[in-house]
């Protein structure tokens, strides 16, 4: 495995540390009454407010439409991932330093396999949210109305816009498979073209 | 005869017909004399929506005993704060949170006159973490906390009456002082009026602002009995003096209006606090019996205390040489001010035709070479001569206090001739003069009368309005003017109407006080003992005749909001914790019948409402504030059985 393969490999892993300390995801509140905005922030493994009391006051909020209280302890996928990235990393690192470029097609597929499965589960999650509303006890009911945020991008819901956009740990991530993708596309044109390194 | 009294008739006529016409050529000739504003006024006073204003201006509330809060140059009102009045508006003063506030030696006070507000200080320069008020009537000093615009400290000043001049503040905040307008036996005592000279006393207080963060009554120096009326620190070269006007040398007991009125001149004391402070230190003091009241909002449980004090230390200038100078200044001095530079001590000689300034250089000098022209009761009395360095000739008709723009001018306010005189300091040449409407009493800068005005600005505070605004009856609003003062002449821009009767008010940039105001109480840090952090822990208790509810608020609803098993005879306290944590979300609560005001719980607080039930039935209570769009809904009930019922206590909790 080529050098500059092995030193795209350690940022993408040291990449990846990074999305640790900083939140993946962010999911943003516009509306008139929040000059201040409001907002929550999706970390491996959990979910903040973007602001102190956002995520408190965006479940008041949600109790108006019978939307379920977001209980970041009770979310499974939020104590998950951070095992996965930490694989990814160590994974990472081992190819870094051992080399492997069958190794290397492995982590870049599963990495690109685990990036679509989280998207789907968000979106998955979103849509439960969005749609399995308490219609007993909410207190505003639109009939066909549903109130999934959306996966990426913005959409009103009510008095509100929500944007969904990836975080600086989201980029990270983002990069990391890149950079992965990256090195792998080297070492395939150099595994093509056997002759001419020799020469 | 019938000629004569025609002619008479027709003089009257003539002489009024004369006036109107004298009227109108003043009003096309010159319309800044009557008062209106120049063609660019609209743009610098307009403040944009959304956009904000320049400055906070704290005006006090003269005999509303409140502190207003205005935007400047917009003139916009933005907040009264309750200090020294109940205001039903929010409970204050009525909740049990805040009763303990106005407890004084003479019982609980719902109400004070407040004169003059002051921010505190640090180098003197405006440092925007509190502001301090007087109380006239029963002597006071509140201190206002920036941060929550909310009273949480007010202390009563022992051995005064009519604490005028206060709660001027030191450089470093070291202490706000107080005095008696009003001498007295001191200690009280039954006693003829006509027995003044021999038995009255006055008084001046130091308070320190900060003692374990509260207020502290340091020491007081025992003076003659004179009214003691206005005063300032010194500054720079004058720090460690404080200086105070008194009239009444005469020491008159009775029609004042004349028999204080007599002397050619009264005095200015000059109080050496550093020296003070020294004699305190090595116990040259005298311990005086006294009742007094300190009472302060407790920061963890936000629930205010009161604490009965029984002593204060008494310093005497005939022990403490050199510690009170007398300066001698004409006819009656109300204002006394200290200009930017710390050297200049001005004196509003409300009887006087000139301004007489005093140098704090020459005065150090007279009083090392003993230019002494008399003393009274071991404090000497300087050489007028000796201690003045100008007088601003033609300074207008009752001059009455000075604010300083920090370029080199003074701005004095003349209540008689109704106007702002600009001079400059050190020629003592009156360089522009503009009329107010009506009356002007005190003036302000901010920062006026501190180390670095931001001298863009004065506003008048008038005590006449008459014909400024549309007529609402025989009360009438006291009116403000706004000047633009950043040029060499000033120019009004704005009259606004203000709550009470403003007598000072200080100013600040509002960036200062911006990024420190707190939008929430955090609920986590809530310790008031009846608090409850979620509604789970919401419930009802009964203690003997005392029902206790533990109540919550959020949007929009209470709990519990169905309460029964109270009877009639019992005291039911509402402590209502209001849950959300969200900006501007406060919840309001009234009760039917209730014999007190409704309360208003800011997020993360906890107030409570007594409630006396007299008749048996069923009685709603209901949020006062609209809160969201099911505000309406945000109601509920208490059961009232009769005194001799055995319904148990029962809730809807959750």
């Amino acid at each position: 495995m080529g050098r500059k393969t092995r030193i795209l490999l350690l940022i993408a892993s040291l990449m990846l540390i990074v999305s640790y300390f900083v939140p993946v995801w962010k999911v943003l509140l516009d509306a008139p009454q929040y000059p201040e905005g409001l907002g929550l922030q999706i970390w491996l493994h959990t979910i903040t407010g973007d602001n102190p009391n956002d995520l408190n006051k965006i479940n008041n909020l949600n109790h108006y439409i019978g939307m379920k209280v977001i209980e970041p302890d009770a979310i499974a996928e939020l104590k998950l991932m951070p095992y996965l990235i930490g694989l990814m990393i160590l994974g990472g690192l081992l190819i870094a330093w051992r080399g492997g470029r069958r190794w290397l097609y492995l982590w870049v597929a599963l990495f690109v396999l685990l990036g679509i499965a989280g998207m789907t589960d968000f979106y998955l999650w979103e849509y439960d949210y969005g749609h399995n509303l308490d219609m007993e006890n909410a207190i505003i009911k639109v009939p066909g109305m549903n109130y999934q945020p959306p996966l990426l991008g913005s959409k009103k819901l009510l008095n509100f816009t929500a944007f969904s956009f990836p975080a600086v740990g989201g980029w990270m991530i983002i990069g990391a498979v890149l950079l992965g993708t990256a090195g792998a596309c080297l070492e395939w044109k150099a595994a093509r073209q056997p002759e001419v390194v020799e020469k | 005869m019938i000629n004569v009294s025609l002619i008479k008739k027709r003089l009257g006529l003539i002489l009024f017909a004369g006036a109107v016409i004298f009227a109108l050529v003043i009003a096309c000739s010159t319309p800044q004399q009557l008062g209106t504003a120049t063609d660019d006024a609209a743009a610098k006073v307009y403040v944009a929506p959304g956009s904000y204003d320049e400055f906070y201006g704290f005006f006090s509330g003269g005999f509303s005993g409140q502190v207003t809060v205005y935007g400047l140059p917009s003139g916009r009102l933005f907040r009264v704060i309750p200090v020294f009045s109940q205001n039903p508006e929010n409970g204050y003063g009525y909740t049990e949170e805040s009763k303990q506030l106005m407890m004084t030696s003479h019982g609980f006070i719902p109400w004070d006159d407040a004169h003059h507000p002051e921010l505190s200080q640090s180098d003197g320069v405006p440092d925007g973490r509190w502001l301090f008020i007087n109380a006239n009537n029963t002597p006071r000093i509140a201190r206002i906390d920036l941060s929550t615009f909310e009273t949480d400290n007010i202390i009563e000043i022992p051995n005064s009456g009519g604490n005028h001049a206060s709660p001027f503040i030191t450089p470093n905040s070291e202490y706000v002082v107080a005095s008696t307008r009003f001498s007295l036996p001191i200690p009280q005592k039954d006693v003829p009026i006509a027995e003044y000279k021999q038995h009255f006393k006055g008084t001046i207080s130091f308070i320190k602002p900060d003692v374990d963060g509260h207020m502290e009554l340091a020491f007081q120096i025992m003076v003659p009995g004179y009214d003691y009326d206005l005063s300032h620190s010194g500054k720079g070269p004058s720090y460690g003096w404080s200086f105070f006007t008194c009239y009444n040398t005469e020491q008159a007991n009775t029609l004042l209006e004349v028999n204080a009125s007599r002397n050619d001149k009264d005095f200015i004391a000059a109080v050496n606090w550093k020296l003070a402070e020294q004699a305190i230190a090595e116990g040259n003091y005298t311990t005086m019996n006294t009742e007094f009241y300190r009472n302060y909002i407790d920061h963890d449980s936000r629930i205010a205390h009161s604490e009965r004090k029984s002593e204060v230390r008494v310093l005497d200038p005939q022990k403490v040489p050199g510690l009170v100078y007398y300066l001698p200044t004409p006819k009656s001095p109300h204002g006394v001010d200290v200009d930017p530079s710390g050297e200049y001590i001005v004196a509003g000689g409300k009887l006087a035709t000139v301004i007489p300034v005093h140098s704090f250089s020459k005065m150090i000098k007279a009083i090392e070479t003993k230019q002494f022209e008399g003393e009274v009761d071991g404090i000497p009395i300087l050489k007028y001569e000796a201690v003045m360095a100008g007088e601003v000739q033609n300074p207008g008709l009752g001059p009455l206090h000075t604010e300083f723009d920090g370029k080199g001018y003074a701005y004095t306010s003349a209540f008689i001739s109704s106007e702002i005189v600009k001079w400059k300091l050190g020629t003592w040449e009156v360089v522009d003069r503009v009329p107010c409407y009506y009356s002007i009493g005190h003036l302000m800068i901010p920062g006026g009368d501190s180390k670095k005005p931001w001298g863009k600005y004065v506003v008048a505070m008038n005590k006449i309005t008459k014909d400024r605004y549309l007529p609402t009856g025989p009360e009438l609003a006291h009116s403000a003017q706004l000047f633009d003062i950043s040029g060499d002449k000033m120019k009004l821009l704005l009259d606004f109407p203000t709550l009470g009767e403003p007598h000072y008010a200080q100013g600040i940039p509002a960036e200062i006080l911006m990024k420190n105001s707190v939008k929430i109480y955090p609920l986590e840090k809530n310790q008031h003992p009846y608090a409850v952090k979620s509604e789970k822990e919401a419930r009802v208790e009964r203690q003997g005749k005392a029902v206790h509810i533990y109540m919550t608020t959020i949007r929009t609803h209470f709990v519990p909001d169905n309460i029964e098993g109270v009877k009639v005879g019992d005291k039911v306290y509402f402590h209502t914790t209001n849950l959300e944590q969200d900006w501007d979300t406060p919840h309001g609560l009234a009760v039917q019948g209730a014999n007190t005001s409704e309360i208003l719980i800011m997020p993360g607080d906890t107030k409570t409402l007594i409630w006396e039930p007299k008749k048996p039935g069923v009685f709603p209570f209901y949020c006062t504030d609209f809160c969201s769009a099911l505000h309406q809904e945000m109601q509920g009930y208490i059961r009232v059985s009769p005194a001799n019922s055995n319904i148990q206590i029962s809730y809807n909790g959750r």
